[in-house]
C-alpha cells in the first residue's frame, strides 16, 4: 500500500500542497481529481522523487520512500508516467521502450516486457522503428504508457493520460488503464476528466488548492452533488 | 551485415586513408599538409563539442578553456627543460614544471586528463543549470582560464606564451588521435549510455522518471567532451608550435560551434564533414580579405571579412537547414549497401 501522511510541498514562496494524506491499496485504481493548479501533478512528482522541497512522509509497502532518489523509488516498483506524454522525440519507439526498462538488468525479461507492450498496443509494434516525435498524439500517449510499464512497476502513477486526446482515444486510454489494473498493477491516476476517472476508480480523492476536500468510492463521488456541480458540469 | 565484415571494412577504410596520408606527406606542399592537420584537429574538437551540445543538449561555450588547458599541459610536458629555462624571461619557471618531461603520446593523454578533471570540477556546480545559463557559466569559465593563464607567469610564461613547442603533431599523430576520438565517441553513443544522453537532451524530467541518474550521465558526457577538447588543444599547440593565452578566446569556441552546427547537431558524420568543409573554406575564403583592384577602382581588404561571411552562412543554415548540411544523415555500412543495392535495382 502507498501511504501519504501530511505531505507539504513548496515551490518558491508558494505552498502548492498544504498537508494531504491519502492511501492507495494494492491492486486498486485510485484517482485524484481536481482543477488546474490544485496540486495533483505536484503530488505525483513528490511521490516519484522529482520534487525535493517536501515534508511529511510517503511510504510504499511499509517502507519510507520520502527522501529516496527517483531511481531508487523506481527500483522499489513505483513508476510515473509524466504529464504531457514526454516521450523522447528523437529516439525510436523501440529505444523509448528500452529506456523505460533502464533500471532492469535482465535482458530476457526486458524482451518479454517489450513483447507484452506490443501486444497491449499493436500500433506501437507497427511503428517500432519510427521516431517518437513522428507519432500522433494518441500514439505518443500509448508509447508513454507502454514506456512507464517497461520497468515492470507494481504501482503505476499516471498524470493526465487523457489530456489533449480525441474522445474516442480517451475511452481507449481508460480501457487500457483498466486492463493494466487487471494484470495486477496498482494504479494512481490523476485526471481532469473527472467523469472518466471516477468511472474506473475504486476510490477517489478531490484536491482543491493543495488540500483534500472530499474522498470516497468512485461511484459515490459520481453521484455527489458537490462533485457534479464542480467537475462534472451538472 | 555481419559484425566481423564491418570490422574488416572499417580496417580497410582506415588502411586506405593511411595510404592517402602517406602519399600526402610526400607529395603535397606544406600549406596543404597543414590544412589536413587542421582538419584532423578540428574534427576532434567538433566531435567533443557535439557530444556535449548535440547529443547531451548541454549548451557549453567553454571549449576554448579546455583547449587552453590541454595545450599548456602538453606544451610544458614536451618542451625540453633547457628551452623552458631560456624562454621564461619575465619570471623563472618554478619546480616541478621546470623539469617535467614526457613523450608526446603521454603528454597529449595527460593534457586530455587534466582538461577532463577540470571539466568534472566545474561540472559539479554548473551542470545543475540548464540551457542558456549553462552557456553563460561555461563562457565565464573559459574566460577565467584565460585570465589565470595570463597571470600565473611562473608556470605559463604569462602573456608571452610558449614558443618553439616541438612540432610532434604531424599527420600520423593527428589522424591517430582523430580516429581514436571517432571510435570512442561512436562506441559511447551506440551503447545504452548514448541513448541515455539523447533521452536527457530530449526531455530531462522524463529521463529522470525512467530512473536515469541524469546528473551522473551529464557529468560523464561533459568530462569526456572536455577530455577530447584538451587533446585537440594539445595537438593544436604542437601543430602551430606557439601558444599564448590570447589565442584561446571566444572566437575559437565559436569556430568549433560553427563546425558542429553546420555539420548538424547530433550527427557524427556531420561533424567530420563539417570540419573538412569549414577548415578548407576558412583558408580558401582568405581571398575576400585581400585588396581588390578593378581597373583604377580599389576595394581595400577588410581583415575579418571571412568571419562575416561565415556568420551569414551560419545564420542561413540555422534558418533553413537546422539539421545541418548533410541533413542529419549518419554513415553506416548497412546503409551504404542498401543504397548501392537500391541503385542497382533501378538500372
Amino acid at each position: 500500500m502507498l501511504k501519504i501522511e501530511n505531505l507539504k510541498v513548496r515551490y518558491g514562496g508558494i505552498q502548492a500542497i498544504r498537508g494531504i494524506s491519502l492511501e492507495v491499496p494494492l491492486g486498486k485504481i485510485v484517482t485524484l481529481i481536481g482543477a488546474n493548479g490544485a496540486g495533483k501533478s505536484s503530488t505525483l512528482r513528490s511521490i516519484a522523487g522529482l520534487v525535493k522541497s517536501k515534508s511529511g512522509t510517503i511510504s510504499w509497502k511499509e517502507k519510507n520512500i520520502t527522501t529516496m532518489l527517483p531511481e531508487e523509488i523506481l527500483a522499489q516498483g513505483v513508476a510515473l508516467c509524466p504529464e504531457g506524454r514526454r516521450i523522447f522525440p528523437q529516439l525510436t519507439v523501440l529505444e523509448n521502450l528500452k529506456l523505460g526498462a533502464y533500471i532492469r538488468s535482465d535482458k530476457n525479461a526486458v524482451e518479454e516486457s517489450i513483447e507484452r507492450a506490443f501486444k497491449l498496443f499493436p500500433r506501437l509494434k507497427e511503428r517500432s522503428w519510427q521516431k517518437g516525435g513522428t507519432l500522433s498524439g494518441g500514439e505518443q500517449q500509448m508509447l508513454a504508457l507502454a514506456r512507464a510499464l517497461m520497468s515492470d512497476p507494481e504501482l503505476l502513477m499516471m498524470d493526465e493520460p487523457s489530456l489533449g486526446l480525441a474522445p474516442l482515444l480517451v475511452e481507449e486510454v481508460f480501457r487500457v488503464i483498466r486492463e493494466i489494473n487487471k494484470e495486477g498493477k496498482t494504479v494512481l491516476l490523476v485526471e481532469q476528466n473527472a467523469f472518466g476517472a471516477l468511472q474506473i476508480a475504486d476510490y477517489a480523492y478531490v484536491l482543491e488548492v493543495g488540500e483534500i476536500t472530499l474522498e470516497g468510492k468512485g461511484e459515490d463521488l459520481l453521484r455527489d452533488e458537490r462533485v457534479i456541480s464542480a467537475y462534472l458540469g451538472g | 551485415m555481419k559484425h566481423s565484415t564491418k570490422i574488416i571494412l572499417n580496417i580497410a577504410l582506415i588502411a586506405c586513408f593511411g595510404v592517402f596520408l602517406f602519399w600526402a606527406q610526400g607529395n603535397l606542399d606544406g600549406y596543404k599538409v597543414q590544412i589536413l592537420n587542421l582538419i584532423a584537429v578540428n574534427t576532434i574538437l567538433a566531435l567533443s563539442l557535439n557530444l556535449i551540445y548535440g547529443y547531451t543538449g548541454m549548451f557549453s561555450l567553454g571549449h576554448a578553456g579546455f583547449m587552453a588547458i590541454g595545450a599548456y599541459v602538453c606544451a610544458i610536458l614536451i618542451l625540453p627543460a633547457a628551452q623552458k629555462e631560456m624562454m621564461y624571461i619575465l619570471e623563472p619557471v618554478i619546480w616541478p614544471f621546470s623539469v617535467m618531461h614526457a613523450p608526446f603520446f603521454a603528454a597529449v593523454l595527460a593534457a586530455g586528463l587534466v582538461a577532463a578533471l577540470l571539466g568534472l570540477l566545474i561540472a559539479l556546480p554548473v551542470l545543475r543549470l540548464g540551457g542558456d545559463y549553462l552557456g553563460i557559466a561555461t563562457l565565464g569559465f573559459a574566460e577565467i582560464i584565460r585570465i589565470v593563464f595570463t597571470n600565473i607567469t611562473p608556470i605559463t610564461n604569462g602573456a608571452l606564451g610558449l614558443k618553439g613547442i616541438p612540432a610532434y603533431a604531424n599527420l600520423p599523430w593527428n589522424f591517430f588521435w582523430c580516429i581514436l576520438t571517432i571510435y570512442v565517441i561512436v562506441k559511447l553513443l551506440s551503447s545504452n549510455f548514448g541513448n541515455c544522453l539523447r533521452a536527457i537532451r530530449d526531455d530531462e524530467v522524463a529521463a529522470k522518471a525512467m530512473g536515469i541518474n541524469t546528473f551522473r550521465c551529464k557529468a560523464i558526457s561533459f568530462a569526456v567532451g572536455a577530455f577530447f577538447a584538451g587533446v585537440g588543444g594539445a595537438l593544436m599547440g604542437s601543430l602551430i608550435t606557439t601558444i599564448d593565452p590570447k589565442m584561446f578566446n571566444f572566437q575559437l569556441t565559436f569556430n568549433i560551434l560553427m563546425i558542429v552546427v553546420v555539420g548538424g547537431l547530433g550527427s557524427i558524420t556531420g561533424s567530420v564533414i563539417g570540419a573538412v568543409v569549414i577548415t578548407i573554406l576558412l583558408e580558401w575564403l582568405r581571398f575576400v580579405e585581400y585588396t581588390v583592384e578593378i581597373g583604377s577602382f580599389v576595394i581595400p581588404g577588410v581583415p575579418g571579412m571571412r568571419m562575416v561571411i561565415f556568420s551569414l552562412v551560419l545564420l542561413l543554415i540555422i534558418l533553413y537547414r537546422r539539421e545541418g548540411i548533410i541533413g542529419g544523415y549518419e554513415f553506416s555500412w548497412d546503409d551504404l549497401v542498401k543504397r548501392v543495392n537500391a541503385r542497382r535495382g533501378r538500372k
